[in-house]
């Protein structure tokens, strides 16, 4: 869609922000959290969220998507706000999400669950569908697979699947949350290597994900969360040799 | 407004996505066939056969229909009671009122699905577990409603009308053909709702409804649609049973009996599949036919063939021709072809099928 900088240091022109939020925060009860958080990413910009288990990582991507709402806090989406947009309509302008633990259509087959983001998530007609899930089957390396039931996959597969369904809505913002947690390195690199394809093309990435060298394969930009906050947000090898991040959370992973 | 396809570095044209082939074809002509055939039925066999027949459409109707709201959109529900008791008591409400006998059986189920429309808003804010008590709740309600109103019979019952004027076995004839009629026109409906992308929005709904409505499938009207269809098929299976019976009480009509009729067909035949309530249907119809005079021996057996396939077969008498045989009757479904003609993934030449089913867990 646009062309734009790799490796957004202080300094160059960002590319115009696609996603916002703005002072999100969302509390569970007595438990906040997250806190005034504000977080954007630009056209054609791969973002990677890392922090401990518990930083609020799932819950801004949830908010993101629309699966929950904040508690405060505005969402924009191509300068318009969709704070109170229900999570299909998200998704149909361009919003697209893959699930931490995979969630497939158990009872539909591989090429079913694909068509069902082509059909609806994309909005298009039934052969420009179909011709997407080939596309997308093929891209994820599912398409010896498509007629097989998706409760008959193992966890690559799954992850694979959940990734194909998401790219298949056609998003303008691909939101993962820990793709590649549970892979083995091999089985991570070919994901890492589709999920490049797919940055290169300007699709707008934003992805959890606690395997940091991986991460850093993709992303223009780091932001480092801890107890609902961004504690540290900016190109990965500043955030990565920030003090406070390799407390927060370096540091205690031992990594 | 959302950017091109993220075109695949070897993009070529070697698949294609088929619906049917040649099984379906056949298969599909054969069923045509097959229910044309059945409107000649009462021209060549004796009354009972005619009755019998009309009992199985019956049940069939609300196997196809407990299958739809279940097994495609995930509502489980235990309260269709309502709908068939509501189709019946509305069409001896429209005979008290002057209606036709026959017109009124087939107003009924039209009755019934302005019924789900009004209880749509109420039951289908439910979810799981919830949503089948609440539709049960609803069925006891109307059933208490109904035995409370003196002009329907109050809970001694009531006889269905204006039929006397008619020779037994033409009546018969009669309320057999509205059967096949309704049996056929609800069949073509679910079909053509699994033809449409509906179908797989549905299912999708059943499966996860978080993860449908991440991909853009907006939930709430599909599961009206089907929660309307429902009650109007279910509606239509009271309404013909008071036809074929002629007399109906509330405590039966309203009955649970019915979910649990339609959940041994279903479960037995194949939920969340197109053949298989009809085979359950069948099957159970042909049970009830041997053994009901058995008594208690008849429902214990009716339990236990229940349970075992719960715990042997979850997916039904179906999903072993579908499984093994890869077998389909009605193009309902999708298969990706390589351009060889060879299907992709199916069971014996998964390229890489089964060689990383490891953990289910994720971090």
């Amino acid at each position: 869609m646009s062309t734009v900088p790799t490796g957004t240091a202080a300094g160059t022109v960002r590319a115009p922000t696609v996603l916002a939020g703005r002072g999100l925060s969302k509390r569970f009860g007595d438990l906040q959290v997250l806190t005034e958080v504000d977080f954007s990413v630009g056209a054609g910009e791969a973002v990677g969220i890392v922090g401990p288990n518990g930083a609020g990582k799932t819950t801004l991507l949830n908010v993101l998507s629309g699966s929950q709402r904040p508690s405060a806090g505005r969402i924009e989406f191509n300068d318009q706000d969709i704070t109170g947009l229900r999570p299909e309509l998200r998704c149909r302008r361009g919003i697209g999400r893959a699930f931490q633990v995979p969630k497939p259509f158990t009872g539909m087959t591989v090429l079913e669950n694909v068509l069902v983001g082509a059909s609806y998530g994309a909005g298009l007609g039934r052969q420009a569908a179909y011709r997407r899930c080939v596309e997308v089957l093929e891209t994820c390396g599912l398409a010896g697979l498509a007629n097989r039931r998706a409760d008959s996959l193992g966890l690559l597969h799954r992850k694979r699947l959940e990734l194909a369904r998401s790219l298949a809505t056609a998003p303008q913002v691909l939101l993962l949350d820990e793709i590649g947690g549970g892979l083995t390195d091999a089985e991570a690199d070919e994901l890492v290597a589709t999920i490049k394809l797919v940055s290169e093309q300007g699709t707008s990435i934003v992805w959890i994900e606690h395997i940091v060298h991986v991460l850093i394969q993709v992303v223009d930009r780091l932001v480092c969360m801890d107890a609902g906050r961004v504690i540290a947000d900016g190109p990965p090898g500043t955030v990565l040799s920030d003090a406070v991040v390799v407390d927060a959370y370096l540091g205690r992973a031992g990594s | 407004m959302s950017i091109t396809a993220p075109t695949p570095p070897a993009a070529g044209h070697a698949w294609t996505i088929s619906r049917s082939d040649r099984t379906t074809r056949a298969a599909s002509a054969g069923l045509v066939v097959l229910g044309l055939l059945l409107f000649a039925v009462p021209f060549g066999f004796r009354t009972n056969v005619v009755q019998q027949l009309t009992s199985l459409f019956i049940l069939l109707i609300l196997a196809v229909m407990w299958n739809a709201l279940a097994g495609y959109g995930g509502m489980v529900s235990v309260g269709q009671q309502a709908f068939i008791g509501f189709g019946a008591y509305t069409t001896i409400f429209l005979t008290q009122h002057g209606v036709t006998t026959y017109l009124a059986v087939a107003l009924a189920p039209v009755a019934s699905g302005v019924l789900a429309v009004a209880l749509a808003p109420l039951v289908l804010r439910l979810r799981g577990g919830q949503f089948a008590v609440g539709t049960w709740v609803v069925a006891e309600a109307l059933a208490l409603l109904v035995a409370l109103d003196k002009g329907l019979g109050g809970g001694t019952g009531a006889s269905l009308r204006g039929l006397s004027g008619i020779e037994p076995d033409l009546r018969r004839a009669f309320t057999y053909w509205l059967t096949l009629a309704f049996m056929l026109s609800l069949l073509v409906a679910v079909v053509v709702l699994l033809r449409h992308r509906t179908g797989i929005a549905l299912q999708a709904i059943r499966d996860d409804e978080d993860a449908a409505a991440s991909l853009g499938v907006r939930t709430a009207p599909l599961k009206f649609g089907l929660y309307v269809l429902a009650g109007i098929g279910c509606g239509a299976a009271g309404a013909l049973t008071l036809a074929n019976s002629l007399f109906i009480q509330p405590q039966s009509i309203f009955g649970v009996q019915w979910t649990a009729y339609m959940l041994f067909m279903v479960l037995v035949g194949g939920l969340g599949t197109f053949e298989g309530p009809v085979i359950g249907a069948v099957l159970y119809f042909a049970l009830q036919n041997q053994f009901a005079e058995q008594g208690a021996w008849y429902l214990i057996g009716l339990g236990a063939i229940a349970v075992a396939f719960a715990l042997f077969l979850p997916r039904g008498l179906w999903s072993l021709a579908s499984d093994r045989l890869n077998l389909r009757l009605l193009p309902v479904g999708y298969n990706l072809l390589h351009r060889t003609g060879r299907s992709a993934g199916s069971s014996a030449q998964a390229p890489d099928g089964g060689t990383s089913s490891r953990g289910e867990s994720t971090s």
